[in-house]
């Protein structure tokens, strides 16, 4: 994994052997690009690139696309989310044009949380193309130049290809065949899926390991500090797909209110720096959600920082 | 088969109410076996219209038949001795049947007395449930038996997604992951090794995404 393919910081970090650190930053619900900025300036020098959701849970917000733009034209690398639920192959690979036409190195490729979580829960969706399949969507646009119509691309889109990974969903069995297949389909990067069973997630990339795929893609362990044992008891209950382990939630519920958000954070730190000695973690993916603010925190204490210049 | 239920009846007493001479028409085929719209449903929607509209001291004539089908011409043929008798129908059969019936009878107004749902099965007494979208390319050989186009909600062809949890899907408890009961089918077939076959991005064009689509066979034409 040593020739780069793209411009992208993120490649070159994880390539040359550092551990990547990203974060995440959700577009506003209405057009004030101040609130992109606000938050990307919060985590810029903590991370090496900032993921930009696209409509996340189902709830219409500012674009992804623009709000890459806006992070991008601060000099901030961009990591653009793209969901397969609200755009067919046309739009899909027009707004990777449009990505790449900004030099926006970075794209997730996700499915995107079905509507009926979201503000447009009688709305149609598309699933012209699924995650997978926008993986190697992208792939094809790169490296073969080419449109999925056959056609010739005047400037390929450069970008560094992501996809994500849920160890914890059902059935585990087909977890790591599953990663197996987006790594197939060309994910070069990894992120997974908010991590609070470690044990669950060390068995799940032990066996990624054991097949070699840690060695073709870049696993970025997804990071979320919880801010109560409430989101606590949220996530483990009502959030699709998320495993809490019962001591999270007493450990949150055993000290003081006021301390709780503390006690998230000291959690986040504690997992990420048990992580990093895990065979096959090559980053960490801090999704702070609505607690931008609380990044560079986390990224210190965690022993992340300062991030490499490559 | 086609899956149908009932309209509510306050919305067909809605369409009907500047009629005066109505009929309920049903259908012998899928929606008498779904119990939407067959014999049975056309006399209790038939005496349930009357009474609503004696109460209302609104005298009509309502009549009832059921066609053998009404996707079919020889059958729709029936009516038309009788057509000029009405001002309008209210058909049971399922969307193709009232547009056949619109189709063949210009001038009279058909009213949908029911709801077309999907292609289904009878799963359970009272359950209908799902089982194909018609899209018009068939991947069941691919993916044990089990529809990921009718039965995922995210018709991801590559599964399952993250939201999968306990053999069900992120939409519902009481929905099962497709792609949990494809692999439970892959597993009994011992095919697991086909998971990691990469399904190939799919030409929608047989679908919906291509306009309204035709079947058409040199090989029985007259």
């Amino acid at each position: 994994m040593s020739n780069l393919n793209t411009a992208s910081n993120l490649e070159k970090v994880l390539k040359a052997g550092h551990i990547g650190v990203t974060s995440e930053c959700g577009p506003p619900r209405g057009s004030d690009a101040d609130e992109v900025k606000e938050k990307g300036a919060l985590i810029r020098d903590y991370v090496d690139a900032i993921n930009v959701t696209d409509n996340q849970t189902a709830m219409t917000r500012m674009s992804s696309l623009a709000a890459c733009v806006h992070l991008k034209l601060m000099g901030i690398e961009p990591v653009l989310q793209m969901v397969t639920r609200d755009r067919n192959r046309v739009a899909l690979q027009s707004d990777i044009l449009g990505a790449a036409s900004f030099d926006i190195p970075n794209m997730l490729c996700l499915s995107g949380d079905h509507q009926s979580f979201g503000d447009c829960a009688q709305g149609q969706n598309v699933h012209d193309l699924d995650s997978m399949q926008l993986v190697q969507t992208v792939r094809y646009m790169r490296d073969e130049g080419k449109f999925l119509g056959g056609d010739d691309i005047k400037r390929p889109p450069k970008i560094f290809v992501g996809a994500a990974a849920n160890p914890f969903a059902d059935p585990f069995e087909i977890r790591v065949p599953r990663l197996a297949k987006k790594i197939a389909c060309g994910a070069e990067f990894i992120q997974t899926q908010c991590i609070y069973n470690l044990d669950k997630f060390k068995e799940w990339i032990r066996i990624a390991a054991d097949r070699g795929l840690t060695e073709k893609t870049f696993v970025m362990a997804g990071m979320t500090p919880m801010k109560s044992v409430g989101m606590a008891k949220y996530m483990k209950n009502r959030v699709p797909g998320m495993d809490v382990p019962e001591e999270i939630i007493a450990r949150l519920a055993g000290v003081d209110k006021s301390k709780q958000a503390q006690e998230g954070i000291d959690i986040c730190v504690e997992h990420i720096q048990e992580l990093k000695e895990i065979k096959g973690v090559s980053g960490f993916h801090i999704m702070a959600i609505e607690w931008e603010e609380k990044v560079p925190e986390i990224v210190e204490r965690a022993g992340l920082y300062p991030r490499p210049e490559v | 088969m086609i899956i149908a239920e009932k309209k509510p009846i306050e919305e067909i007493i809605d369409e009907v109410k500047d009629f005066s001479r109505i009929l309920i028409l049903g259908c012998n085929e899928c929606v008498t076996v779904c119990e939407a719209g067959g014999k049975k449903e056309v006399e209790i929607l038939a005496s349930a219209l009357r009474m609503y509209f004696i109460n209302k001291n609104d005298e009509k004539v309502i009549d009832e038949r059921t066609l053998e089908r009404q996707c079919d011409h020889e059958y729709l043929e029936e009516l038309r001795s009788s057509i000029d008798d009405y001002d309008a129908i209210v058909s049971l059969a399922c969307g193709v049947g009232v547009q056949f019936a619109a189709e063949k009878y210009l001038t009279t107004p058909l009213i949908p007395g029911v709801n077309t749902v999907c292609l289904g099965a009878n799963e359970d007494r009272g359950l209908w449930t799902e089982r194909c979208q018609a899209c018009g390319s068939c991947v069941l050989a691919r993916t044990g038996g089990i529809c990921p186009v009718s039965r995922c909600a995210k018709r991801v062809l590559n599964g399952p997604c993250g939201g999968s949890t306990n053999g069900k899907c992120e939409i519902s408890k009481d929905v099962d992951c497709a792609w949990q009961l494809i692999l439970d089918r892959l597993k009994a077939l011992d095919k697991m090794d086909d998971y990691e076959k990469i399904a190939p991005i799919k030409d929608w064009s047989t679908d919906r995404a291509g306009g309204p689509r035709t079947v058409t066979r040199e090989d029985v034409k007259i």
